[in-house]
């Protein structure tokens, strides 16, 4: 199963929301989180609607008009979305309001919008668009099940066009919950040296990134996605090799024909172990990169990735900010992405077309 | 994409029974599950009725026979209960050749724990009670709980659609298999009561403080429910050889683009998911024997889905109930609780009432199922679930 990459839109923590390429500079972390730069909301939603509605809708439905605009589509024919953490922020105004005043004198508005498929929702009232609407919750499978489910309808001749998006947001609450928990470095470190030191933790990330899925090749198309792969709490990092050499096996592929390996890499020495292991077990001559140092560390991650990769094919150039080691390869046409967040896994591989 | 997808086995828990047995009698019996509110506090107690499920946690605990080596929510807990008896029903054999799959659906996830917390959570002070029940809020812990409890490790995913989650997982489970991603799949949900979502509801206005009426003219609201309701869907090859219930012969999910909590007034959605269903499964409407309704007993639902009905099926309504007056809405795990029933008005004959029912509606020309009609050869039966964020999914159930 394929699909065509036929429009994107990123808001991230980098310059990315203005126009699909690869920004000429590079924003840092600040207290161990990089926060997304965000448009104008009153570009895209009516100001009186966008003042009542919540940060990652917001984020969601900006991103995924930016793509629909990038691909040239007024309407698409299925609308499909994956969040790790859903409308978090409006969970938390609903139940604070619910305990400050003690279950009394409730509105609905931010309860309706804490439900996690809001954002696939929005999008669809918005575009008066009453085709399949799926919304996919489920950690680092949330945004690879959401492609799954688009690639499938696009193979079953069920829609031409899927959009599809990764989206979380990093509340304050959530970035302090997470620190007690260790997900985050000890000291503060700025972004740009998130692999240097070798100590538990990441930084914290955030972001809305969404797809055109088409089942043909158009004049705006980045790359082909020539498949998406979910592996749950493997044993070792043999097993992870394992089903990377068949995942590509079954494309009738062996390592060497990946020209770029793209790691989800985020300076945590505790899980960095699995990218390194897969880069030197499998990849030794290939060129690598990693970007987490760009989108931070989120469960929807994955979504900054594969826009990454499809700008990289379509540019035809690997930015040095994200390039790990010194191999450079000739042949710039198929990319595979390896992520994880916490116990989920995933493959991606990406074609220039 | 080719190939059949058959029912092998069916798992439920629900105000109305542990299991599919006990589910069974009380329908046959009109007995409803719907009563007070007991589990927690909350000062909307005596404002209404629950389908709430009488066993608390450390029963609940007792029955799934999970170990101790991690901490289960109450959503888990029922999640776990219901996909075992789904699995085993199935005569699943862990480690045989068949690439096995979780599709769960959950809207609640481990808020019932994080409510408790969540003044903790805010204030980010030094009390860490709830830190190590942190990640078990998000919806993806109650399907890898049910996933590690079965050993299940080939594809696992959630769905989070609200009040059609669970159909949609299990149509995304079929997919999967018809795409062969996978042989076959535990596909379902499950939801638990909280006081977030009575709460939410609540401000939405549209809780009846007594049992529900679904369909009825003076309908005042819906009940929130709670339980879990799972099936196993395999392939032809998997299927070869054991003991198949149904097929699973259509499905069909729309959005209804109309506003994020109240259908359409047409019911198009419903509509349009009700009719690719039957297209997909082949199926005319004069073929259906029994309609498992939405029906959560609100103004807005039964009026759109009664007028989908209605324009689908012209002159010709097939009998039709909403079992939410048994067992509540369950939210997420809606779909796949009445999926289970639909599966057990196939082969055992029966539709089911629709309890609390005095007066059609004005608008409509169609009257419920009222007391439970046994000895029927029921061969296809449609289950529907409609969803805040204006999602419409259906389900076709047919005998072999």
């Amino acid at each position: 199963m394929e699909a065509f990459i036929s429009g994107l839109g990123l808001i991230s923590p980098q310059e990315t929301y203005r126009q699909n390429k690869f920004p000429d500079s590079l924003r840092l972390s600040e207290n161990n989180l990089l926060r997304c730069v965000e448009p104008a909301y009153a570009d895209f939603l009516n100001p009186v609607m966008a003042r009542r509605m919540g940060r990652v809708i917001k984020m969601g439905i900006a991103a995924a008009m930016i793509c629909l605009k990038d691909a040239g589509v007024e309407k698409p024919d299925a609308i499909i979305t994956g969040t790790g953490l859903g409308c978090l922020g409006e969970t938390e105004k609903f139940l604070l309001s619910v305990i400050r005043d003690d279950e009394q004198f409730l509105t609905p508005t931010s309860f309706i919008q804490s439900i996690q498929n809001s954002v696939a929702g929005q999008i669809a009232l918005q575009l008066g668009c009453m085709e399949h609407n799926f919304t996919f919750v489920h950690k680092g499978f949330s945004f690879e099940s959401a492609l799954l489910d688009a690639m499938m309808l696009l193979d079953a001749d069920e829609a031409t066009m899927a959009l599809t998006g990764g989206i979380d947001e990093m509340t304050a609450h959530n970035f302090h919950i997470y620190q007690k928990l260790g997900h985050w470095k000890e000291k503060v470190i700025p972004s740009d040296l998130l692999y240097s030191e070798k100590t538990p933790g990441t930084i914290g990330g955030e972001g809305s990134a969404f797809f055109m899925l088409t089942k043909e090749k158009t004049l705006k198309t980045y790359a082909k996605l020539c498949g998406v792969s979910q592996l749950n709490r493997p044993e070792s990092n043999e097993e992870i090799a394992q089903y990377t050499n068949r995942f590509l096996e079954t494309r009738g592929l062996s390592f060497s024909d990946t020209d770029l390996v793209l790691l989800g890499c985020n300076g945590d020495s505790g899980t960095d172990h699995h990218y390194h292991a897969l880069r030197e077990t499998c990849f030794n001559g290939t060129a690598a990169g990693r970007f987490k140092h760009l989108c931070g560390e989120y469960q929807t991650s994955s979504g900054f990735a594969l826009w990454l990769a499809s700008v990289i094919l379509k540019e035809g150039c690997i930015p040095d900010i994200i390039r790990m080691g010194q191999i450079k390869n000739e042949r710039l046409s198929r990319i595979l992405l390896y992520n994880s967040y916490e116990n989920n896994h995933s493959l991606f591989l990406i074609e220039k077309c | 994409m080719s190939g059949s997808v058959f029912v092998t086995g069916i798992g439920i828990i629900s105000a109305i029974g542990n299991n599919a047995d006990e589910t069974l009698h009380s329908l046959r019996n009109s007995r409803t599950g719907i009563g007070k509110l007991n589990h927690f506090r909350t000062r909307h107690a005596n404002s209404v009725s629950v389908g709430e499920i009488a066993e608390d946690n450390q029963q609940l605990h007792l029955r799934s026979a999970v170990s101790n080596d991690a901490l289960y929510t109450r959503t888990s807990l029922l999640g776990i209960i219901a996909a075992s008896e789904a699995w085993r029903n199935a005569g699943m054999e862990p480690g045989d050749r068949f690439r096995t799959g979780l599709v769960s659906a959950t809207s609640v996830g481990g808020m019932g724990v994080a409510e408790d917390h969540f003044t903790e959570y805010i204030d980010e002070g030094t009390n860490n009670e709830w830190l190590p029940w942190v990640n078990t809020l998000d919806c993806s812990d109650s399907t890898e709980r049910i996933a590690d409890h079965l050993n299940i490790r080939d594809h696992i995913t959630t769905i989070s659609t609200a009040c059609s989650s669970s159909a949609n997982a299990i149509m995304y489970g079929a997919r999967l298999i018809r795409h062969g991603i996978i042989d076959r799949v535990v596909a379902g949900g499950t939801d638990s009561l909280s006081r977030f979502t009575v709460n939410g509801f609540m401000s939405l206005k549209i809780l009846d403080p007594s049992p529900c009426r679904p369909f009825d003219a003076g309908r005042a609201g819906l009940n929130l429910g709670e339980g879990a309701g799972y099936l196993v869907l395999e392939s032809e090859r998997a299927a070869k050889g054991k003991n198949v219930l149904c097929e699973l012969a259509g499905y069909a999910n729309f959005n209804d683009a109309y506003h994020q909590t109240a259908s359409s007034p047409e019911g198009t959605g419903a509509f349009l998911s009700m009719r690719k269903t039957l297209e997909l499964a082949g199926c005319d409407p004069s073929t259906v024997d029994y309609i498992n309704a939405h029906g959560t007993g609100t103004e807005i639902n039964d009026l759109s889905e009664g007028l989908a009905i209605q324009r689908l099926f012209g002159t010709t309504i097939p009998p039709f109930s909403s079992t939410k007056a048994f067992t509540g809405h369950t939210l997420a795990a809606a779909g796949g609780i009445e999926a289970v029933l639909s599966v057990l008005a196939l082969k055992h004959g029966i539709i089911f009432p629709n309890l609390h029912f005095k007066t059609t509606m004005p608008e409509l020309r169609m009257t419920p199922v009222t007391e439970p009609l046994t000895g029927k050869r029921i061969r296809t039966v449609l289950s529907n679930s409609f969803g805040f964020g204006g999602n419409t999914s259906s389900l076709l159930f047919r005998n072999l």
